[in-house]
């Protein structure tokens, strides 16, 4: 059993041949990681277009019937996060730890921001009776008809199947907000790792794997945002 | 040494600003400018152009090599086939 | 050598350490491999059981001592607990974790620490599965499908999420298995120089990280159906229960074949092993292993021929299951090719990869019939469909799964099996195993359904015959399994590094190994399975 603690800043562990080739793999693990974050994303996607293809009109009523300008904002949020990010393992790879540091709280700040708004967004939701569950399922059309934007659409479509767009929007939002939660534990890690001067050019590894799952948050967002707030 | 490109500050706020602007042109054709179906298709073609800009920039897909672009297209390829397969069962019936 | 290396042992993996906790704590590939065999020997004893229940029910055509609840619930967990515990990390986890690095000169997989975690995440999740018992179990087959499980009062929640949790360590061993492949073969190992288990096992791993991922999130959404009444599955509520099957099947399809290639894979070794000869087609069933990966992504419809699914996609389903066919017939000719003029020795191992030859081949040919799709609509959900899966999961990858057991065993404990009872053992399984299962596929083309606990009586004689090779089969494996828990600290010790005459890299090393499998990582010149 390795007893013996490998400082990783120098030197990588006993079952590989080079730091390089445990840097890689450790990336590589990553990625693949993301692969399966696609699919498990993709599923709920797929979800998504089906029954867009089914229910159309509803769907433009419930896209409508969000914010979009929070959207953008939480859009922008998560990008200037992700820009931080991505300069935080830039700094990282250059010893700079301190000024890697501070970019992670950024980003870790950022995250915050982008729950609160969606908590506004959320209650604002389950206040107008569109939270499809509990019970709490009571929707206010005369809300939707106020955001929608061509009345007529309300028309001759069941407020039934307005449901399963919020169905899909608060699964979608909510996996991805869950999504940010961990990546807030993630970043308070590489935080504490960062001040205790854990990494160096030589490793900077789990920086830099951290950056990646947040990247994939970012993605996610960036599809998501045009398909539920947009169109 | 593959993997130890160091991305520039200047190549990140770069990428950073095309990603704003490519959200700004996302928005204004979402809101301005009607295609019907179209809205869907442009819209996530400019998503997938944002997409594509952090996996290359960002996420350092550009320095990489290929093991790690390939578990990346991996996924998409295979979400495209549970949406594209499954539609040829809704879309037919 | 690392100078952090600084660990200092006698002996081999197995004594190296003492104490409970040394075990549970380990991050060494080989330790992990026992704790999946003693886990998943206990799930399989368990899910046996239940299948022994079962088919004890079916003696008589009315009732014997199972209500038709009871009788689902019984059938539903020997489905769950056979696929989620058994089977799927069967291979791959147990053996596959134990050979894996040994086979390319490695001293550990690429992520030690996340193979411990994956060994957790298959008991925590089989824990809460088991724990369903106490609110009921589950009656809606393992296969779950909605709107029933969306509204059944029964524990399907914490069913549903034991196996999320279970996917877990199938995805992590994925990752770990692929990065491995990649980052730690030895010098001189290339890719084409790696012997075919790892090939399998590679292959597999592709499937493990892609298909789990779209169960996981169907299996949240089913969760999210009955705790918040979403209705995403649910006609009357808009949604598409057919789209759950969608979902389940993108997964569980792929998922049959992470159950088959690895057992392939030991196939591969055991036959060439065993008959002295190299392997015929190396490269045929190296890539073979990676077409049946790829192809097996395109197919699931073919669980869905009748549930209203389109014609067209019915169709296109039906033509490319055909397709996986062919990877899968070029690797049985490659195994009969490579014992064909071979020094065969017809030891244990050998003989379980004979069964596996026998009737993985008679399972894949009747999948044949069920793939085309005008075929299916009279045969689906017959007996003739349970008998094809039992002819292809148990006939192939649990035969493939125990050949492996008892090849590496004599590695993996320094101690050498009883052969003579191996030996019954293995006839015992294919006899029993013939004489279960030949009966529901005769019975199963006359339309016999599936999942019921009581039947015409035309049918007694097929059962009752059934029934009573399922107790010889079941006696045959509890014996292999008493074999080795037996042998595990009693058999006679096996000091050789090579008792078999193989030459795959895991025969040059101690048996046991010690921790870090070689006291210098060897150099690789040449290919596997060269006899001559």
């Amino acid at each position: 059993m390795s007893t013996a603690k490998v400082d990783r800043r120098v030197d990588h562990s006993h079952h590989f041949s080079s730091m390089d080739a445990e840097h890689e793999a450790g990336k590589q693990g990553v990625w693949l990681f993301m692969a399966t974050e696609i699919m498990m994303f993709g599923g709920l996607f797929a979800g998504y277009f089906i029954y867009r293809f089914k229910f159309h009109d509803m769907y433009i009523a419930g896209g409508d019937s969000l914010d979009w300008k929070l959207g953008a904002l939480n859009t922008l949020v998560l990008l200037f996060s992700s820009f931080t990010m991505a300069q935080a393992v830039t700094e990282t790879m250059k010893g700079n730890n301190k000024k890697a540091l501070k970019l992670v709280i950024i980003t870790t700040l950022c995250a915050l921001v982008f729950l609160v708004v969606k908590y506004f967004e959320y209650t604002a939701k389950i206040h107008h009776g569109l939270f499809p569950g509990f019970d709490l399922w009571n929707p206010d059309m005369d809300y939707i008809s106020s955001k929608i934007r061509d009345v007529s659409i309300l028309e001759n479509t069941s407020p039934a199947n307005l449901r399963l767009f919020y169905v899909l929007y608060f699964a979608m939002t909510g996996l991805h907000g869950i999504h940010i939660l961990i990546g807030i534990g993630l970043m308070v890690w590489i935080m504490k790792r960062l001040k205790n001067n854990e990494f160096s050019p030589k490793y900077y590894t789990a920086v830099e794997g951290v950056g990646l799952y947040w990247h994939i948050v970012d993605i996610i967002w960036i599809f998501l945002f045009p398909l539920m707030y947009l169109i | 040494m593959s993997g130890h490109h160091i991305v520039e500050l200047k190549t990140n706020v770069t990428t950073f600003i095309v990603l704003v602007c490519l959200t700004i042109l996302t928005v204004l054709t979402a809101k301005f400018v009607d295609l019907g179906d179209g809205n869907l298709v442009l819209a996530m073609a400019i998503a997938s152009v944002k997409a594509s800009v952090v996996l290359l920039w960002f996420m350092h897909l550009k320095y990489d090599g290929l093991v790690n672009r390939v578990a990346a297209l991996c996924g998409i390829f295979f979400l495209a086939l549970l949406i594209g397969i499954s539609y040829l069962d809704l879309f037919f019936r | 050598m690392s100078a952090t290396d600084t660990h200092s042992h006698g002996g081999n993996y197995i004594n190296c350490e003492k104490g409970l906790w040394s075990w549970l704590s380990t991050i060494d590939h080989k330790r992990i491999a026992l704790m999946y065999f003693v886990s998943i020997m206990f799930f399989f004893l368990v899910g046996g059981l239940f299948a022994v229940l079962l088919r004890l029910e079916l003696l008589t055509p009315e009732p014997l001592f199972m209500t038709g609840d009871m009788y689902n619930r019984a059938m539903t967990l020997h489905g769950s607990i056979m696929v989620f515990m058994v089977i799927v990390p069967g291979v791959p986890a147990l053996l596959g974790n134990f050979a894996l690095p040994i086979m390319i000169g490695a001293k550990d997989v690429a992520f030690p620490k996340l193979n411990l975690a994956s060994w957790y995440c298959l008991m925590v999740g089989a824990i809460i599965a088991f724990l369903s018992l106490f609110w009921g179990g589950v009656d809606t087959g393992w296969t779950f499908y909605t709107p029933y499980s969306g509204r059944s009062a029964d524990a399907v929640t914490m069913v549903v999420l034991g196996a999320f949790v279970m996917g877990f360590s199938s995805i992590l061993t994925g990752v770990n298995f692929i990065v491995t492949v990649h980052k730690l073969r030895a010098p001189g190992m290339t890719m084409m120089r790696m012997p075919l288990f790892v090939w399998s096992l590679y292959a597999t791993a592709i499937i493990q990280v892609i298909a789990t991922p779209v169960l996981g999130i169907t299996l949240l959404l089913l969760v999210f159906e009955r705790v918040f009444g979403i209705g995403i599955f649910d006609a009357s509520m808009g949604g598409d229960p057919v789209l759950f099957q969608h979902f389940f099947w993108f997964y569980s399809h792929p998922a049959v074949y992470i159950m088959i290639i690895p057992a392939m894979g030991i196939v591969s070794e055991v036959i060439a092993t065993f008959s002295q000869k190299t392997i015929f087609g190396y490269k045929a069933i190296a890539f073979s292993s990676l077409a049946i990966s790829a192809i097996s992504f395109l197919v699931w419809g073919h669980h869905m021929f009748v549930s209203g699914q389109s014609a067209l996609a019915g169709s296109i389903f039906s033509v490319l299951t055909m397709l996986v066919g062919v990877p899968t017939a070029i690797k049985l000719f490659n195994w009969v090719a490579t014992m064909y003029r071979g020094n065969i020795t017809l030891t244990t191992p050998m003989l379980y990869a004979i069964n596996f030859l026998a009737l993985f081949t008679i399972g894949g040919v009747t999948g044949l019939f069920l793939a085309a799709f005008n075929i299916d609509v009279h045969l689906h959900d017959t007996y003739f469909v349970v008998a094809h899966f039992h002819y292809t999961m148990l006939g192939g990858a649990l035969m493939g799964f125990f050949a492996g057991l008892f090849y590496w065993f004599p590695k993996m404990t320094g101690r050498m099996y009883n052969e003579f009872q191996g030996k019954i053992s293995a006839i015992m399984t294919f006899v029993g195993f013939n004489l279960t299962f030949i009966p529901q596929f005769i019975m199963g083309s006359q339309g016999m359904p599936r999942r019921y606990h009581t039947y015409d009586g035309i049918f007694t004689p097929f059962h009752v015959t059934s029934t009573v090779g399922s107790w010889i089969v079941a006696s045959g494996f509890i014996f292999a399994i008493f074999i080795m828990a037996r042998d595990m600290f009693k058999g006679k010790k096996c000091e050789e590094a090579n008792p078999w005459g193989a030459t795959t890299l895991e025969w040059t090393i101690p048996s046991p190994p010690i921790h870090e499998n070689f006291k210098e990582i060897p150099t690789v010149t040449g290919r596997p399975y060269e006899y001559r």
